[in-house]
């Protein structure tokens, strides 16, 4: 059974006994305290770390896990508490301490250098040099591509940065992290952009090098994913520790009723009644080098799910759909009307809404307030001759952010004070702002947790359940089982063949697809 | 997951993040004249703070249509130019024996502002060259363009009716400064109530969240240089009026004061984020300093780095206090 916490104690966790490969563990961290503006973040982070274990930390956002992970690296200074690594405490004042420390992290957010390569790109500021100022670009090119070929990782090391994709650009950052030769690896989020194939050569690195005694520190919101590569877990719920242990001890729903700190009613769906209009139709809707000859059509009161690996032209189609970029050939129709071809404005007016495969990136102006997003699509109703009705504006505004369960302190303040959940609802709710009828969603429910994944999905099947229409396009392959009616399997730019949702099964989904 | 807004808290706290920075520079402003106003006795006399509002109103337009550019992350480098070209028109046309009504003469010299700036504007939404460089050419081929026009000539003797909005004065305001709060209103109320207000922001803040709400990116991109186009026009008019001669060497380097005042008055130069209210108090800080350095004697190579270091220093303090919440 796993141990678990009394109040504000902490019993560090894991036995010796179980842990045969080393007395000593890598990192133990107990009571780690961190406030900001006297509002604790987190107030009680523990967990311990053994050589060759990949430690799943979980929680729901704002459970304190970037915080810990923030001190650990010394990006932020704790308040109270204590962490050892290896045996010795430690404070570090910066993440360079931590580096030298053979910690590193690799984080959600990307930070290449797009006009560099690959191996620049790894090695920056550690470059190997010829009479100590000019760089050995032969060494430094086939230090690099050691390093990619022993992770498996198929790149080429000259590569400028900006030629890669996002989840190409992801392994790049995880090769830099194993270049350090680490021996305690945070990763935090590392699959959220990527697709499953690069998830499988992931695991595959992350499994040799813990192999070779590297401890890891490994968040996800994606469960599958931590039963897949981790063996112990932590679970962190507002600022505190939960619970650790072993993953084989417990089962799915143990986790997430740790992590939300109550019982979940997943798998409870409603039969909806798809009443036969066409809502949405495609027909032979082409784009060179992205998709090819898709049709499809979607019905009221229907949840349709596009699954397709990285790469199959699944995004790319519905950002055709709504309009960002036009076809070459094709047409598509709301409710039997043409949809104008690469005018957003006038899609969103006929009633389509886009929620984009990237919140931070497409989806929000992340420098302006929560009201000033919530609202912004819709303005063109809410303005007579360009002139905002401010109380109207208002009045949709507090609607829809009730309506959508966002959790703030204001409405004013910026949207990027939120944790990733809020901000998803927050697209959610100018999404709704312009009031569809047909909802196109890339990614949904992208690195948010699983608290808020359910309240997404709970929304779009309600929305669907009041007779509007859903195209829901997703890599995860236990959330398109989840939500859809029918399900699409897009496979290299071509739809391969149109599914029943209701009978499909995860691995069928992956063999479609691949 | 589980608490949602209450409604009070909707009505009753206001930006308190803006309302911090736009006090920064309130309180910077206060300070700069109250130090001032204990130097120099002069300072802080009706007819000293009439010709400070004077000296301002020039740059203070040329910022508020600096504004609207850089909120959209662009910089418009050719101000001084496109001032000077229309200031040279408009005087052409109400000079000599038998001068075009001020009315013709100002509609021209706006329309070439406008002209200018939608060139700007065209090249930069349509063809997506960097803001930087298209104003830049814009900057050198305007300024060449007044030169071409009279020859390299100023042109003196401008109609006494078309003076009146540089030198006259109602009800014991200068004309300059009337136009300025008029410029101001107009443009403060588009930013603030209007639908292409909002899209100005959302264009500069992140302009593919934009595109995806349904903005026309591009008409937003092209509208602003047409502003800052017609701003420069309008400037230039009253330069020409208050100098009661057009000269083609006429705002050299103004588009650096411009600059400077939007960048003073907290608004970020990577687009999205500021006010016009911080702008005007920004180029009224330049036009105090500008003022207080003449009336304490200080010669105008001093005048240039002290200015310049205050710019920094004000930057800097905004930065750390962005910084701190």
């Amino acid at each position: 059974m796993p141990d678990s916490a009394t109040d504000s104690t902490c019993h560090p966790p894991g036995s010796p006994a179980a842990t045969p490969i080393s007395a000593e563990p890598l990192v133990v961290a107990c009571g780690v305290a961190k406030s900001f503006n006297g509002v604790p973040a987190l107030r009680n982070g523990c967990l311990e770390l053994h050589a060759g274990s990949v430690h799943a930390l979980c929680g729901g956002n704002g459970a304190g896990k970037s915080t810990f992970l923030n001190v650990l690296m010394g990006i932020l200074q704790r308040d109270a508490g204590s962490i050892k690594v290896r045996g010795r405490e430690v404070h570090f004042a910066n993440p360079n301490e931590a580096l030298h420390a053979r910690i590193s992290i690799i984080t959600q957010e990307l930070s290449p250098i797009p006009g560099m390569t690959v191996a620049e790109n790894i090695f920056l500021g550690r470059e190997p040099k010829k009479l100590g100022v000019v760089v050995d670009y032969p060494r430094l090119f086939a230090r690099a591509g050691e390093l990619l070929e022993r992770l498996r990782f198929d790149i080429d090391p000259r590569t400028p940065m900006y030629r890669l994709s996002l989840a190409q650009t992801q392994l790049v950052e995880i090769a830099k992290a194993f270049s350090h030769q680490s021996e305690i690896i945070i990763m935090d989020e590392p699959t959220s952009a990527i697709g499953e194939n690069e998830t499988e050569i992931l695991f595959d690195a992350i499994r040799s090098v813990s192999s070779q005694g590297a401890g890891i520190i490994y968040v996800s919101h994606r469960l599958s994913e931590i039963f897949t590569i981790a063996d112990r877990y932590t679970v962190f719920r507002d600022g505190g520790f939960v619970e650790t242990g072993k993953l084989a001890d417990i089962d799915r729903r143990h986790l997430v009723r740790q992590i939300v700190g109550r019982e979940l009613n997943a798998g409870e769906r409603k039969e909806r009644k798809a009443d036969g209009e066409v809502v949405l139709s495609v027909r032979n809707f082409s784009r060179k080098s992205e998709f090819d000859d898709i049709s499809l059509e979607v019905k009221r009161g229907e949840v349709l799910g596009i699954y397709g690996l990285i790469g199959s032209g699944r995004s790319e189609f519905l950002n055709c759909v709504f309009g960002i970029t036009r076809p070459d050939s094709g047409s598509a129709a709301l409710l039997g009307e043409p949809i104008p071809e690469g005018k957003p404005g006038q899609s969103i007016q006929k009633g389509i809404s886009l929620v984009t495969e990237d919140r931070k990136a497409t989806g929000l102006v992340l420098s302006s307030s929560v009201a000033f997003n919530t609202t912004l699509a819709a303005l063109p109703n809410l303005s007579t001759a360009s002139y905002i009705d401010r109380p109207k504006e208002r009045r949709l505004m507090t609607d829809l952010i009730e309506r959508m369960r966002v959790k703030l302190a204001t409405p004013e303040m910026d949207v990027c004070e939120l944790s990733g959940g809020n901000q998803q609802k927050v697209v959610l709710a100018k999404c709704m702002a312009t009031d569809p009828i047909c909802l196109l969603c890339d990614e949904p429910t992208r690195g948010i947790d699983e608290g808020a994944k359910r309240e997404v999905y709970a929304f779009l099947s309600q929305f669907a359940a009041k007779g509007g229409a859903v195209v829901v396009v997703s890599s995860e392959a236990p959330e398109v089982l989840e939500v859809s009616d029918r399900i699409a399997i897009f496979k290299k730019g071509r739809l391969a063949v149109v599914i029943d949702g209701h009978q499909a099964s995860q691995e069928e989904l992956l063999h479609l697809a691949s | 997951m589980n608490s949602t807004i209450s409604s009070p808290a909707i009505q009753s706290r206001p930006q308190l993040a803006h309302l911090l920075r736009d006090y920064g520079i309130v309180i910077a402003f206060v300070v700069l004249c109250g130090v001032l106003s204990a130097v120099n006795e002069n300072f802080l006399t009706w007819g000293n703070w009439v010709n400070i509002l004077r000296q301002t109103s020039i740059n203070g337009i040329l910022a508020i249509g600096m504004t609207y550019v850089i909120l959209t992350k662009g910089i418009d480098l050719s101000v001084g130019s496109i001032l000077a070209l229309s200031g040279l028109v408009t005087g052409s046309l109400v000079t000599g024996s038998e001068p075009h009504s001020a009315f013709v003469g100002i509609l021209a010299g706006l329309l070439v502002g406008i002209a200018l700036g939608a060139i700007n504007g065209l090249i930069v939404a349509r063809l997506s060259v960097a803001p930087f460089v298209v104003t830049l050419g814009m900057l050198s081929v305007a300024r060449g363009m007044t030169f071409i026009y009279n020859d390299g000539m100023p042109i003196a003797n401008l109609s006494k009716e078309f003076r009146f909005i540089g030198q006259g004065m109602v009800g014991g305001i200068p004309v300059p400064v009337i136009i300025l709060a008029i410029t101001f209103f107009i443009f403060w109320f588009i930013l603030k109530y209007t639908t292409f207000g909002r899209y100005v922001y959302a264009v500069g803040g992140n302009e593919r969240s934009a595109k995806t709400s349904g903005i026309s990116t591009r008409w937003v991109v092209f509208a602003v240089y047409v502003i800052s186009g017609l701003l420069s026009g309008l400037a230039g008019q009253i330069l020409a009026a208050r100098t009661t001669s057009a000269l083609p060497q006429a705002g050299i380097a103004y588009e650096l004061d411009a600059i400077a005042a939007v960048v003073i008055g907290g608004t970020s130069l990577s687009g999205g984020v500021g006010t016009l209210s911080g702008t005007l108090i920004g180029a009224l800080i330049i036009g105090v300093i500008n003022n207080g350095l003449d009336l304490m004697g200080v010669s105008s190579y001093y005048q240039q780095v002290i200015k310049g270091t205050i710019i920094v220093a004000a930057v800097l303090l905004d930065a750390s206090r962005k910084k701190q919440s």
